[in-house]
């Protein structure tokens, strides 16, 4: 007996994989995804879960801002243990410097209707309390949020089975091509479309993705509930965080629904080994403390890394591989690929079915022509 | 980076790394000793500093002095780097950063929890647990005590508790009779040496012992109240105040595996001269593997001489520990645990005991990892140590997945640990 | 014979002898459980060595601390669940 050709083959389990499997099964397609772990074990299990509206490019914009929305569609019938909370983001201004950009930040997103509010030192003072003193404001994105990133993958790929998708766990593909995905023992699964949703290893299947990982480190503390209530980060985030040569560090604290803080962040480029790098940890933590002067009498249960799948232009890859006529990418998400992967599977999807998609899918097309972002 | 420099560290002040120290510091080489306790002694010789009574823990404690092996006490090695050859300390309120030229871990070993229904009411303790507690001063004159588990710690602590006054209402050995014959330990004592034998017997005088008896539940409403046992053909019921119950010993490797040293089985692999697969880092006693006080003893002073390059005297006592090692394989497989225990979780019956999740969320899980993630099983503070080793057992995983720090830290120690 | 350590627990004051540790300390009051679950299960210690977590209490305001692996000092404040 053959195998049955499937109308969608999609390697990787991670959220955008996933994601991607969802959309597909909602439309009645039919669908298998290949995963050579666990659902949910690559970046997805070693991001933070921040599902945040940026605004470094248009693009960037629209595509989070896109995805964010359809979180919240989303977030009524996540289970608990996918711990969905609409905690906001407030983006700190240490200076006043920075708060000139909290201005602009406030006015961009006005501007596009994003609800967003200045917070003046005292406000920001009475909203987190363990601040220290004397910041010079923040902004407030209202409808930013957190999530678990590895059980919403599960959920998502739990609702596809009910829609009779087929999940194999512990299945290298080694060759996606147009035909479908090759296994080491040299069986093939076949499809009508193969999606490369591999993450940062989506160019061991596919070498011309311009993808390269970018570490980070966590860590996470005991439980301190209410500790902090928004996630925080430093604007001069903004600053570091993008740049792609020297590495870098920043204040990103976020509280989780058990009352643990995840605390980042860092990246550092040309980095692939899960290694932590103990003095790029202790600058981040520093930098932490630096803005919450408690933090370091906190109990921290464990550190670890994550690779980001980082693209020149920090956007990333949707829509067909060059060369192939049936192999599509879903890659190359950086440190957003929580926050972007609804909308991702919506993009793909859409090129799928060959729909009017609700943003320009183009900025993010493989075949850009991709500018170093700086 | 930074800080004093020692010619030998040793992590871990049970019996291997005082008999590894003592040999280090006696040819006059500057010796570090640490641990998280505040005194030396390990969990055999606890509280021996204070109000002990045991010979050879004197004898050994005594000559920690006479060298004067220089002991850090209540620090905890929560991280290193071994390609700089450093190690990070907590303390109450201090981080440092130590250097070796030589490291040897001998970070022990703890005791294997297993669920059943009720193991987590208040009053449940782990066999050792419960001796430790009353070593520091609960109290335990006219308690009723119940043990149960396996491994010749059920005895010891058994004769202990009796001793301070407790009545002990059981013990109950999982390995059979029958089993305990195979291995040539037929007496419930013999796994002891002689001496020690037949006073744990004296001491044990008249408390029942059964082989092939396990616990079954503990009962309560918030806390113990009863606890039912299976004897070979009936169960057994009574009220009583502690439960104290531990399945044997796993090895503390997770600072091992930190800093890269191999694990086999997991136990620390080492070489003959107790050297790991890391350069510069030994280990001894029970990370290496379960064996007792003479083994860990044997294995420390080998560790010892082998980290001042001393062959010749590690070599002579290869065979001694040769005949140790065989001795301890027996035990382990005279006390290896029966299926029945797999089965005794209920459905509810939670297996991480820091995240509170049940055994049938954790069961159709895919492995260890993927539970962790997918379950929060083992990441809370106790970060797998006790769950972890249950899990292996229960679901045959490969439970070994150790992110520093190698204990919870404090943020402040691991900001402190930086290059200059 | 040495002095006696005084501390409080709950609000109470307990007397225990030198070289006692917190938790042995609790286990001598009239105390139930250490501390809640995630779930508010009561829990008390369990390992006595300070690998199982089951014994944390505040102890002087700090919270998470392993009573099982701290000694009594005269004017402790310790707080359970
Ligand atoms: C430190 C850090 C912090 C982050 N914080 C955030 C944040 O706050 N918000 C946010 O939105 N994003 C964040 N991210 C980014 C986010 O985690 C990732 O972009 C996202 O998880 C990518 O998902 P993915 O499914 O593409 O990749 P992955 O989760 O890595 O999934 C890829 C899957 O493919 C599998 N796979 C790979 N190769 C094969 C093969 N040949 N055959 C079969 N299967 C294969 C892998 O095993 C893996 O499960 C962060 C990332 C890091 C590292
Ligand atoms: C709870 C318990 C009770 C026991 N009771 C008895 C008994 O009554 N009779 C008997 O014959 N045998 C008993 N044993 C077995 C006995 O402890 C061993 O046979 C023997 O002591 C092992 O010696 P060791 O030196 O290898 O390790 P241990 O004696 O376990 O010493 C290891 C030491 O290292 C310390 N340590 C571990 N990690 C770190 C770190 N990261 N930083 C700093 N310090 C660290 C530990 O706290 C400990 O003090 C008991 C074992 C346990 C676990
Ligand atoms: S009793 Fe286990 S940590 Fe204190």
């Amino acid at each position: 007996m053959s195998e049955p050709v499937y109308d969608v083959v999609i390697a990787g389990a991670g959220i955008v994989g996933a994601a991607c499997a969802y959309a597909c099964s909602r439309e009645g397609l039919k669908v298998a995804v290949l995963e050579r772990d666990f659902i949910g074990g690559g970046a997805t299990a070693a991001g933070m879960g921040h599902v945040v509206v940026m605004d470094d490019s248009e693009a960037q914009f629209a595509l989070t801002r896109y995805s964010q929305q359809l979180w919240q569609e989303l977030a009524s019938e996540l289970p608990a243990d996918c711990e969905y909370v609409r905690t906001g983001t407030l983006w700190v201004a240490a200076d006043e410097e920075e708060l000139i950009e909290v201005r602009r930040k406030h006015q961009f997103y006005s501007q596009r209707k994003v609800p967003s509010e200045i917070l003046d030192s005292r406000s920001l003072d009475a909203a987190e309390p363990q601040l220290r003193t004397g910041l010079a404001g923040a902004l407030f994105v209202k409808e930013d949020a957190v999530v678990y990133p590895p059980c919403v993958a599960r959920y998502l790929l739990e609702r596809s089975r009910d829609l009779g998708a087929r999940v194999l766990l512990g299945k290298e593909v080694i060759r996606l091509d147009d035909e479908g995905a090759a296994f080491e023992d040299g069986t093939m699964m076949k499809g009508a479309v193969m999606v490369n949703a591999a993450g940062a290893r989506a160019a061991s299947l596919h070498p011309d993705l311009p993808i390269v990982p970018r570490k980070g480190h966590l860590l996470i503390t005991e439980r301190y509930p209410a500790f902090v209530h928004h996630q925080l980060i430093e604007l001069g985030y903004l600053k570091s965080a993008h740049k792609s040569t020297a590495d870098s560090v920043a204040f990103n604290v976020q509280p989780r629904k058990t009352g643990q803080l995840l605390i980042g962040s860092s990246r550092q480029y040309g980095m692939d080994s899960p290694e932590v790098d103990r003095s790029i940890l202790s600058r981040m933590l520093a930098r932490a403390g630096q803005y919450i002067p408690s933090l370091p009498g906190l109990s921290a249960l464990r550190v670890w890394t994550g690779l980001r799948a980082a693209t020149p232009d920090n956007l990333p890859l949707i829509g067909r591989c060059p060369g192939y006529r049936h192999v599509f990418a879903a890659a190359g998400h950086e440190g957003l690929g929580i926050t972007t992967s609804l909308a991702t599977a919506r993009l793909l999807i859409d090129q799928l079915m060959s729909r009017a998609p609700a943003i320009s899918s183009e900025p993010y097309s493989v075949q850009r022509n991709i500018a170093v972002h700086g | 980076m930074t800080g004093p420099e020692y010619e030998v560290v040793i992590v871990g002040a049970g019996p291997a790394g005082i008999s590894a120290a003592c040999v280090v510091a006696e040819t006059g080489r500057d010796a570090l000793l640490i641990d998280d306790n505040p005194s030396p002694g390990g969990q055999i010789w606890r509280e021996q500093e204070r109000h002990g009574s045991n010979w050879e823990a004197a004898h050994w404690l005594r000559r920690l002095q006479l060298y004067r092996v220089e002991v850090l006490r209540g620090a905890t090695v929560i991280d290193g780097d071994p390609d700089k050859h450093a190690i990070v300390c907590e303390t109450a309120n201090s981080v440092s950063t130590i250097r070796y030229k030589k490291l040897i871990l001998a970070t022990g070993s703890r005791e294997l929890f297993l669920p059943f229904p009720g193991w987590t009411l208040p009053n449940v303790m782990g066999a050792g647990g419960l001796q430790a507690l009353v070593k520091a001063g609960m109290p335990i004159s006219g308690k009723r005590v119940v043990i149960a588990g396996s491994g010749p710690l059920l005895l010891a602590v058994g004769a202990y508790l009796k001793k301070q006054g407790a009545h002990v209402l059981a013990i109950a050995e999982q390995a059979s009779w029958a089993r305990l014959a195979r291995f040539g330990l037929g007496l419930p004592t013999q796994p002891y040496k002689l001496a020690e034998a037949v006073q744990l017997k004296r001491a044990l005088f008249r408390v029942p012992y059964h082989a092939g008896a396990w616990v079954e539940a503990a009962l309560g409403e918030t806390v113990l109240e009863r606890v039912r046992l299976s004897l070979s053909h009936r169960r057994w019921e009574a009220p009583c105040d502690y439960l104290a119950v531990g399945f044997g010993l796993v090895p503390n490797i997770e600072l091992a595996a930190t800093l890269g040293c191999k694990l086999s089985a997991g136990c620390v692999q080492v070489d003959p001269m107790q050297q790991t697969s890391a350069s510069d880092i030994l280990s001894a006693g029970e990370t290496t593997g379960i064996g007792g006080v003479e083994l860990s003893l044997m294995e420390g002073r080998i560790a010892g001489y082998s980290a001042i390059g001393d062959r010749l005297n590690a070599q002579w006592l290869f065979s001694d520990r040769e005949r140790m090692r065989r001795f301890a394989r027996r035990m382990q497989k005279a006390f290896a645990l029966r299926e029945e225990l797999r089965h005794l979780p209920l459905e509810g019956t939670l297996v991480c005991r820091c995240e509170d999740v049940s055994y049938q969320r954790i069961a159709p899980m895919p492995g260890w990892r993927a539970a962790k993630l997918h379950t929060r099983c083992g990441m809370g503070p106790c970060q797998g140590r006790v769950c972890g080793p249950a899990a292996e057992f229960l679901f045959g995983w490969h439970c070994q997945s150790t992110r520093a720090p190698v204990f919870p830290a404090r943020i402040d120690s691991l900001i402190g640990h930086k290059e200059e | 014979m040495a002095e006696l350590v005084w501390i409080s627990i709950d609000e109470s004051p307990v007397e225990v002898e030198p070289g006692t540790t917190v938790a042995a300390a609790i286990l001598q009051s009239d105390t139930a459980g250490f501390r809640r679950s995630v779930t508010g299960e009561w829990r008390g210690p369990v390992c006595g060595m300070g690998i199982c977590f089951e014994c944390r209490v505040a102890i002087n305001g700090q919270p998470h601390r392993r009573s099982c692996q701290a000694y009594c000092e005269s004017g402790m404040v310790v707080r359970t669940k």
